[in-house]
C-alpha cells in the first residue's frame, strides 16, 4: 500500500503579517510545512513504521521554494517527493484540480493532508480532492487504524468525538492533535538529499474565487493597565467586568 | 424572488446559535430566507427558524439524514439547489459545515468562501471578508459562481428576531443509501457543563503563568462562575493541562466572544491571532511588558494566583 501526503508550504505561525503594495509581504518570512500537514506527514511515516504501507510520497503544489517543504518531509522519513509547479495565486478549486490530477497518476491507497492550512484557513482542498477523484473522505482525524482495506478514523467533531469507517482508497485530513511530528535527524537530512523528487507542471485550472483586496484587521488599542496590590487589582477588574462589560455572574 | 438559504446546524433538536446568526444576516440581505434543516423528526423545529426570519423551511427528514454524513447530505442538497436555484447558501463554519460546503462546492465546480466574517451579497455575486493567517490579516474575496457559497464564522453576526412565514417545504428526497461513504460507528459528546469554546459569550483562558493544574483550576472556577468556556494558550495545551480542542490561536480555535480573559498568557503572536477580535479583553499577567497588554482593554499586572480568588469573591458580592 502507498500513502501520499499533500503538504503546503506556509509562513511560520509566529510570523508577523504586513502588507506591501496591497499584497501580503513575504520578504524575510520563515517558511514551514503547514503544521496540520506536518502532522499528516508524521502520520504517514508512522503507518510505514507499522508496516501498514510500504511507501510514503510527499506532494506539494507551489513555487520552487516549496522544494524546502518537500525536503523537510523527506528528512522526517518520507520516501520520495513530487513538486507540482503552480502559481501561488491558485485558489482552492484550482489547487485541488492540480493536486488531484497528480494524485491520480500516483494511484495511492491513502491520501493524507492537514484539514486546514494555517495561512488561508480555508479547510477546502482535501475535501475537494476527494470529490474530484470520486473517493470517500473524512476530515479532522486524531487517530486512524487501517485494516482490511478500511480506515477507522477517530475525528474531532462539533461537540464531541466521532468514530467512522471509510473504505480505501480515501482522503483523510488530520487535526494537529493526531501526533507529535518528529524533528528530522541529521542522518535524515543527509538521506533526504539523495531521495528522488520529481518536478511536474500543474494542470491548469481557472480560479473560482477572486481576491478583491487584502487588508489588516482594525488595530486593537491597549486600554487601561493597572499595577497594584492583588486585592485592589481584583476589585478594579471586577468593577470593570460588571459595569463596563456588564457580564452576568452565575 | 431569489432566496438565500441557511443550512441549519442541529443535533438531537438542539440548534446551534450560529444558525440564528446566519438567518439574521440573511434577512438583512432582503431576499427570501430559506432555512434548510436535515435530520430525523425535525419538522417541529420550523417555528424556531421562522422567529429569526425564515420565510421557508426546507425539511429534509429520514433515517438517512439522522446524523450528518457528507455523501447523503451533499447528494440531497445538490438536487435541491438544481430544483429551487437559491441565489446563495450559507453554512456555519463548524467542522460539519466546512466539510459539507467544500464537498458540495466541488461537486458544483463552484467557488466557496470559508470562515466569512462579513457578507455583501447581490444577485449572483457575493463579496466576503475572511480572516487569513488566523486573523493577522483579512482578505475580501468575490464568489460569482452559482449559487454563492460561504461558511460563516460563529459569534460574529448579530442575532435579531424577525418574523418570517416559516412555510414548510418538503423537497423530494434524492439521496440514497448508496451515497453514504462514511460508516459512523459512534459519536461521544464532550461531557462538559461549559459552553462550546467557539460559541461562548465569555472565554477564560489560562497559559504558562498558570504553572500547572492548580492554576488551571482557578481559571476553571472563574469560568464556571461566569458561565464561560475554558481555553488555553499553546503552552498549557503542550504541557497537557488542557485538551487540544481547547487551544486558542493560529493552530487551534479562533474565538470572538464578548469577553476574553487571558490569565497567565504572555500573548505570543500565534495566540493573539486566535482571540484579538474579541469585543472586550482582560489580561492578568505578572510581566508588565507582556504583549497581551497591547490588545487588552483592561490589564492587570499581578499574580493570577492571588487575583483570581479575590476576583471571584468580588464578583459574588
Amino acid at each position: 500500500m502507498k500513502v501520499l501526503v499533500c503538504v503546503k508550504q506556509t509562513f511560520d505561525t509566529e510570523a508577523k503579517i504586513e502588507l506591501k503594495d496591497g499584497k501580503i509581504a513575504d520578504a524575510g518570512i520563515n517558511l514551514i510545512i503547514n503544521p496540520y500537514d506536518e502532522v499528516a506527514v508524521e502520520g504517514g511515516i508512522q503507518l510505514k513504521e507499522k508496516k501498514v504501507v510500504d511507501e510514503v510520497v510527499v506532494l506539494s503544489a507551489g513555487s520552487d521554494k516549496a522544494m524546502d517543504a518537500i525536503r523537510t518531509a523527506l528528512a522526517m522519513g518520507a520516501d520520495r517527493g513530487i513538486l507540482l509547479k503552480q502559481d501561488t495565486g491558485a485558489d482552492e478549486y484550482a489547487r485541488a484540480i492540480a493536486l488531484a490530477a497528480a494524485i491520480k497518476d500516483e494511484n495511492p491507497d491513502i491520501i493524507l493532508a492537514g484539514h486546514v492550512a494555517a495561512d488561508d484557513g480555508s479547510s477546502q482542498v482535501p475535501t475537494r480532492i476527494a470529490e474530484i477523484l470520486g473517493l470517500p473522505h473524512i476530515n479532522v482525524i486524531t487517530n486512524v487504524e487501517v485494516a482490511d482495506g478500511k480506515a477507522t478514523c477517530t475525528c474531532e467533531a462539533d461537540g464531541g468525538t466521532l468514530v467512522a469507517e471509510i473504505t480505501l482508497p480515501a482522503v483523510i485530513s488530520s487535526q494537529v492533535s493526531w501526533n507529535e511530528p518528529r524533528y528530522p535527524s541529521m542522518k535524515g537530512i543527509m538521506q533526504a538529499k539523495k531521495k528522488p523528487v520529481a518536478t511536474v507542471d500543474a494542470v491548469a485550472a481557472d480560479n473560482k474565487v477572486t481576491i478583491v483586496e487584502y487588508g489588516m484587521p482594525p488595530a486593537k488599542q491597549a486600554g487601561v493597565k493597572i499595577e497594584d496590590e492583588p486585592d485592589v487589582c481584583a476589585a478594579k477588574l471586577a468593577d470593570w467586568m460588571l459595569n463596563t462589560v456588564k457580564i452576568e455572574v452565575k | 424572488m431569489s432566496e438565500t438559504w441557511v443550512i441549519v446546524e442541529q443535533r438531537d433538536g438542539n440548534i446551534r446559535k450560529a444558525t440564528f446568526e446566519m438567518l439574521s444576516e440573511a434577512k438583512k440581505i432582503g431576499d427570501e430566507v430559506g432555512a434548510v434543516v436535515f435530520g430525523k423528526n425535525v419538522e417541529g423545529l420550523a417555528p424556531e427558524f421562522a422567529k429569526y426570519g425564515a420565510d421557508k423551511v426546507y425539511v429534509v427528514e429520514g433515517d438517512l439524514f439522522a446524523e450528518y454524513n457528507t455523501g447523503a447530505y451533499v447528494a440531497q442538497l445538490a438536487a435541491m439547489i438544481a430544483e429551487y436555484k437559491p441565489n446563495a447558501v450559507f453554512f456555519a463554519h463548524t467542522f460539519n459545515g466546512r466539510d459539507f460546503a467544500s464537498r458540495l462546492a466541488q461537486k458544483l465546480e463552484a467557488g466557496l468562501a470559508t470562515d466569512a466574517i462579513a457578507v455583501e451579497l447581490s444577485a449572483g455575486k457575493g463579496v466576503f471578508t475572511r480572516a487569513i493567517y488566523a486573523g493577522k490579516a483579512i482578505a475580501k474575496v468575490e464568489v460569482a459562481t452559482s449559487p454563492v457559497l460561504a461558511t460563516i464564522r460563529a459569534g460574529v453576526m448579530e442575532v435579531a428576531e424577525a418574523a418570517g412565514a416559516g412555510a414548510v417545504v418538503k423537497p423530494a428526497i434524492a439521496a440514497t443509501d448508496a451515497d453514504v461513504y462514511q460508516n459512523i460507528k459512534s459519536f461521544v459528546p464532550t461531557v462538559s457543563a461549559r459552553p462550546d469554546l467557539t460559541e461562548a459569550e465569555t472565554v477564560v483562558s489560562g497559559g504558562r503563568g498558570c504553572k500547572g493544574p492548580d492554576g488551571i483550576k482557578l481559571v476553571e472556577n472563574l469560568a464556571d462562575m461566569l458561565g464561560a468556556a475554558v481555553g488555553g494558550s499553546r503552552a498549557s495545551i503542550d504541557s497537557g493541562w488542557l485538551g487540544h480542542e481547547l487551544q486558542v490561536g493560529q493552530t487551534g480555535k479562533v474565538v470572538c466572544p464578548n469577553l476574553y480573559i487571558a490569565a497567565g498568557i504572555s500573548g505570543a503572536i500565534q495566540h493573539l491571532a486566535g482571540m484579538s477580535s474579541s469585543k472586550f479583553i482582560a489580561a492578568i499577567n505578572t510581566d508588565p511588558e507582556a504583549p497581551i497588554f497591547n490588545v487588552s482593554d483592561f490589564g492587570v499586572v499581578s499574580d493570577l494566583f492571588k487575583v483570581i480568588p479575590t476576583l471571584c469573591t468580588e464578583l459574588k458580592k
